[in-house]
């Protein structure tokens, strides 16, 4: 059944891509359709049915070479199958999307055909999503990793005859193998280590791995801390973080229904997913998960800042993803990471709501994608606002307050995240807490703007706004039973007590040590009843949690306010969202003139784009031309002329003929020599 | 069939033999028996050759299907293959057809032309074969002379001037090889390969000039061999032929060159440098895997810069074959398998990367980049063809060109990992090239009035894509089907190599005493 629910895409992808001359478009897009459909029903009957034992199928070989050993293989525990159903529902019904959104795109001229390509590619990357999380060795996943930024490559240049989307779509490649440097470098670290790449054995020798010093580079280092970072440099490529997160906003080249799908819902996420998966290795690399928790709060809070200004409708919940990738690495940083999987779950129905809502209404106002172009729109496309207002809902996490999961999904899942981050780190906790405010400001300026107030912009677009068709609203109804159940429902699995999680997850859980108690009831007096903790080795289970690993279960003992705090913000970020735009609409742009400079830099993004290409691009190119005119061209042909011009003058009296220009002669003569010489020699050598 | 080898190395050369005496005339018929004829001949010796496939043994490895007679003035004349060579082998009858069906345009000389390419097919896979030292040097030296041909006849504009850098530049190469040849054989007394294989050079220490050389002779013969070696790879900064070659060369030349004739440096590494001297490669392995790994860097951003399409992908070869180096020097078994796969690979990638400017240089007769750009809205297939190309080219995982790259990264990142990261860096900036290229040339809407009319692939530049295209993909799938085949000669090299490692150190230690 895993194998199909694996090649189902593929087989769609090539029937799509290359079959739709036999079948016929139409045809040809149902059938990608149906198999998707196919996998995510599998998907959904192995999500359910699992009960927690780590199951492997190989395939095929892959590559042998020495003591190196990877095949094609399925590695199917909780972890896996939680992305299953993730990746197949929402590509499922994104390609449903498609065909009302794609239905006539204006990009294209009559008669040409672009329906059977863009589904092609979309369940292509499903197919390469579903290997990264599939894998069994990371030779396999780094295949998926780097499918998947394929994928991603073509569908955001899918417009191609734009050339804003051709850059984008280098430079999200480009950008992602920045990570991939680092990803690939940890692999090798960890094979240099273990001898081999399966998972199995490297998390079996997780903990030897901690004790061992590697060299590299100019000094020593702590083995496990080393390779935990430079993988998580392709997680920060991958998961657009801080630093290398410039080219997702970019990315929105790209058609909607792509958005939502890799951009917003999967994709990013495998940054998360790889932090998880790898978390037997994790657990023991403190360090560098203090990296991650750190660089996963500047990111969440960076993102949400840019978020606050931008105007294109798009570029908003792009931030916005940014930012919420960096609450589930704060989450996997500080050791929880059901909790980061959790987020990731609810976040990928929540934010391909959105995005698939932000694609309805760019539908109905006919490809314009600046809110400030918008304005009252509730009235022309209903249904659109109530998915869009379910979707925000979600993201901004309003629910009941103290009771933890009776709320909407991103409710639940965004406060066990702050919890987690308040026990693990405070400075990570603030600055959520912070971007907690941002999110609900920027989520509800979004809504506002778009769905009221007058009318602005074009008036003709206005007139002819419409709802969207069938096909695209019912992914959004079934989204949106996610973005309202998903928390409430699956709350106890990931972010409940100790044993049910660890049991979720696959795993055996017992009583803890005496002086783990000690010290948890030292650090929180409150959360001195820890009954169990997790038991399993490194790697028996979908995720690893040390014994001394208990933020799990402080998180549930946090001071009321903290448990408070985010609801809070969201509240704050509502009223100041309201004021702003819906009872002093001119209040924004009067800000926007006082505080000139702080404006600019957060709507130009930080300004790293800009340092990126006079640090990056433009040295590059110079030294590119230095190296080729200079190095190749002065230095190395230069000094080689320089004697092949005192030697070849010198030949050519000898040879009298070859001055005739004619080659062959030339060529032939330094044949007959070479033959001549080597026989002499060999025979002189010969004799002695 | 005792002589399986032999046929295959000659049949191209008798061919060649009877294009010359018995074809006469210039006109449509004969040019298209010409034609026809090669095409034949390159197809029946790729047939022939699968015998040698089938029939080889990947777990013996010695030298399997050897052949061995007297030959003139007291020379010895001896053939054989092992799991190091027998692909090498294959590459070359595997190429050399699509390159004939290509060249199909071409209308000056096209005899001479057939003739050149035929006689190149022989001289190559002597190359690989031979088991003598003198018939090895012959093979390697008189390979360039229908290269040099090729460029000098049937090249462009520039030809006199990148023929003569070509010939000269590798040429002057080989001198030193022969010398060190002279005293190989003066050493051992033989001039068969496998035995020499078997001898121990000297590694004593001893001073030259007032330098003392550490690993002695062996230390010697090594730089001796490497001159040669790493200009025909090419290595930097000798590898500045290598692009004027190409932009000058026809197509068909250019695929030859880059699928075939680069890699006689690195299978001649492979077969001398690690397996006759050891402690002189393991000597100067460190200079030689910083030399590999600014290749990859320094190369791949002169790519970035580069007007002509050739030129780019030329620089682009360069540093696929840093790759090579890398994972030579790595000596291990991760490395040379590695180095032998990314060889083979890109065989079939860079093969069809020259394809794919062919086919439009064709139609356009300009190789600048400029000039082209949303080349997709008339030439889909064309299109996808490229950019699986593309794709293969910086090492996408599931093509073949990702097992190579894989391989010497994670071999060399066990020796080195300062060469690791430098050499790593490669990912980004190949990336970054190639899509480039990709973008300026397909992409983007067809604006140029000169485009308007360009026609997809035909049939027949199909036919020649569609073997690289499902090597491309097959070998990233599966690259059992190359690894399993030098795997054991492969190990059995690298543990020759340590053993002789350790057998140095020990002698030195004894010495010490």
């Amino acid at each position: 059944m895993e194998t199909i629910i694996l090649f189902a895409p593929l087989v769609g992808a090539l029937l799509c891509g290359f079959g739709w001359r036999i079948f016929g478009e139409t045809a040809a897009m149902w059938i990608a359709t149906g198999l998707l459909f196919l996998s995510a029903i599998l998907s959904w009957v192995v999500f359910l049915t699992f009960d927690g034992t780590t199951e492997q199928i190989q395939i095929l070989r892959w590559i042998e070479s020495g003591s190196l050993s990877t095949d094609w293989a399925i590695r199917l525990d909780r972890l896996t199958a939680i992305m299953l159903i993730v990746i197949t529902t929402v590509s499922s019904l994104v390609h449903l999307y498609s065909f009302g959104y794609m239905a006539d795109d204006p990009q294209w001229r009559e008669g040409e055909s672009y329906k059977p390509r863009f589904f092609a590619y979309l369940s292509f990357f499903t197919f390469a999503m579903l290997m990264l999380v599939t894998a069994d060795n990371l030779v396999q996943m780094f295949f998926g990793w780097e499918g998947v930024g394929v994928a991603s490559y073509l569908l955001i240049g899918f417009y191609y005859r734009k050339p804003s989307a051709n850059a984008a779509a280098i430079k999200a490649f480009v950008v992602n193998r920045v990570g991939d440097f680092g990803f690939a470098l940890g692999i090798f670290g960890l094979f240099f280590l273990t001898d081999s790449i399966n998972f199995d054995d490297v998390f079996a020798a997780a903990p030897e791995i901690a004790q061992t010093q590697l060299t590299f580079l100019w000094t020593d280092w702590n083995a496990a801390n080393l390779i935990a970072f430079l993988l998580f440099i392709g997680a920060m490529g991958k998961s657009a973080q801080l630093f290398l997160h410039t080219w997702l906003p970019d990315a929105m080249e790209g058609p909607t229904p792509v958005s939502a799908l890799i951009h917003a819902a999967t994709m990013v996420t495998a940054g998360v997913f790889l932090v998880c998966r790898m978390s037997p290795l994790m657990e023991f690399a403190p360090e560098a998960m203090a990296f991650v928790t750190v660089l996963g709060a500047l990111t969440a809070f960076f993102a949400a800042t840019v978020g606050l200004v931008q105007t294109d409708i798009k570029r908003v919940i792009a931030y916005s993803t940014c930012s919420q990738l960096g609450y589930m690495f704060v989450a996997a940083g500080v050791g929880v990471y059901s909790v980061a999987m959790f987020h990731l779950f609810t976040h990928a129905f929540f934010k391909a709501m959105l995005f698939l809502g932000a694609g309805s209404v760019i539908h109905a106002m006919h490809h314009e994608q600046d809110m400030t172009n918008y304005g009252g729109l509730r009235k022309k496309i209903p249904y659109t606002f109530w998915a869009m207002m379910i979707g925000t809902l979600a993201i901004t996490g309003v629910g009941i307050p103290l009771t933890g999961w009776i709320g909407f999904a991103g409710f639940a899942s965004k406060d066990a995240v702050i919890e987690s981050a308040y026990v693990g780190s405070t400075f990570a906790f603030w600055l959520l807490v912070i971007a907690a405010l941002f999110t609900s400001f920027y989520s509800w300026r979004l809504m506002f703007l778009t769905f009221y107030g007058e009318a602005r912009g074009d008036k003709h677009t206005h007139d002819h706004a419409h709802e969207s068709p069938m096909v695209m609203l019912i992914p959004l109804g079934v989204l949106s039973l996610g973005a309202m159940f998903a928390g409430a429902i699956w709350y106890g699995s990931f972010f409940g007590k100790p044993n049910e999680v660890v049991k979720f997850f696959g795993g055996e859980y017992t009583a803890p040590a005496e002086e783990i108690k000690k010290a948890v009831a030292e650090r929180s007096p409150k959360a001195s009843e820890l009954k169990y903790v997790m038991e399993s080795a490194p790697g028996e289970a979908g995720i690893y949690m040390a014994p001394e690993n208990t933020v799990l279960h402080e998180a549930h003992y946090v001071p009321t306010w903290v448990k408070l705090s985010p609801f809070v913000a969201m509240l704050v970020g509502f009223l100041v969202a309201f004021w702003f735009y819906i009872k002093n609409p001119s209040l924004p742009g009067r800000l926007a003139e006082n505080q000139r400079p702080l404006y600019l830099f957060l709507k130009n993004k930080w300004y790293f784009d800009e340092l990126y290409h006079y640090v990056f691009i433009v040295p590059a190119m110079w030294i590119g031309k230095q190296l080729w005119k200079r190095g190749d061209g002065d230095v190395i042909d230069g000094t080689i002329n320089g004697v092949s011009m005192g030697i070849v003058p010198f030949i050519t009296r000898l040879a009298g003929r070859a001055q005739s220009g004619y080659i062959f002669t030339y060529a032939f003569a330094m044949v007959i020599g070479i033959a001549v010489l080597v026989t002499w020699m060999t025979l002189s050598g010969g004799a002695n | 069939m005792d002589n399986l080898l032999s046929i295959v190395i000659f049949m191209p050369a008798l061919a060649a033999l009877i294009l010359a005496v018995f074809l006469r005339g210039e006109d449509e018929a004969a040019q298209r028996n010409a034609k026809w004829v090669a095409l034949a001949t390159t197809g029946i010796t790729f047939i022939a050759s699968l015998f040698i496939l089938f029939e080889f043994d990947p777990n013996d490895t010695g030298f399997q299907f050897v052949e061995e007679g007297e030959w003139i003035m007291g020379l010895t004349y001896k053939m054989g293959v092992d799991g190091i060579s027998v692909l090498f082998v294959m590459l070359t009858t595997f190429i050399m057809p699509l390159v004939i069906a290509a060249s199909w345009s071409v209308t000056d000389r096209v005899k001479e032309y057939m003739i050149a390419f035929l006689l190149l097919e022989t001289l190559m896979l002597g190359v690989f074969m031979a088991l003598d030292l003198v018939l090895f040097y012959l093979f390697f030296e008189a390979g360039l002379i229908p290269m040099f041909l090729i460029i000098g006849i049937w090249g462009g504009a520039n030809r006199i001037y990148a023929s003569f850098k070509f010939f000269l530049y590798t040429f002057l190469g080989s001198v030193l090889m022969l010398v060190a040849m002279v005293g190989m054989y003066a050493d051992a007394g033989t001039t068969d390969i496998e035995a020499l294989l078997n001898h121990q050079f000297g590694t004593e220490a001893f001073s030259l000039l007032g330098m003392q050389v550490v690993g002695g002779m062996q230390t010697l013969l090594f730089l001796a061999f490497f001159a040669s070696f790493a200009v025909k790879m090419p290595m930097w900064p000798v590898h500045t032929w290598l692009p004027d070659a190409h932009v000058q060369a026809p197509t068909a030349g250019s695929v030859v060159l880059a699928a075939i004739l680069l890699k006689l440096g690195g299978y001649g590494f492979i077969r001398f440098s690690i397996g006759m001297f050891p402690v002189g490669s393991d000597v100067m392995a460190p200079l030689v895997l910083w030399m590999s790994a600014i290749a990859i860097v320094y190369t791949s951003l002169v790519a970035l810069v580069q007007e002509d399409m050739k030129k780019l992908i030329a620089y682009s070869s360069v540093a696929h074959m840093g790759f090579v180096t890398m994972g030579i020097f790595a000596a291990n078994q991760q490395g040379i398998d590695g180095a032998i796969f990314q060889m083979l690979s890109h065989g079939f990638i860079s093969g069809a990367l020259f394809l794919c400017v062919g086919v439009i240089y064709d139609r356009m007769h300009t190789r600048d980049i400029d000039a082209y750009g949303g080349l997709v809205n008339r030439m889909p297939a064309y299109a996808l063809v490229f950019m699986l190309f593309t794709m293969a080219n910086v090492g996408l995982p599931g093509t073949s060109g990702f097992v190579g790259e894989f391989l010497t990264l994670m071999a060399v990142f066990q020796v080195n990992t300062w060469v690791a990261l430098v050499a790593t860096s490669g990912v980004i900036f190949s990336a970054a090239y190639a899509l480039w290229l990709y973008r300026r040339v397909v992409m983007g809407d067809l604006i140029k009035e000169s485009l308007k009319s360009i026609t997809d692939m035909s049939r027949r530049e199909r036919a020649i894509f569609a073997p690289l295209v499902v090597m491309t993909i097959l070998l990233g799938v599966y690259p059992a089907l190359i690894l399993d085949i030098i795997g054991p000669s492969v190990a059995a090299l690298v543990t020759q190599y340590d053993t002789a490692l350790a057998a140095a150190e020990a002698a030195t230690q004894f010495a010490g005493n």
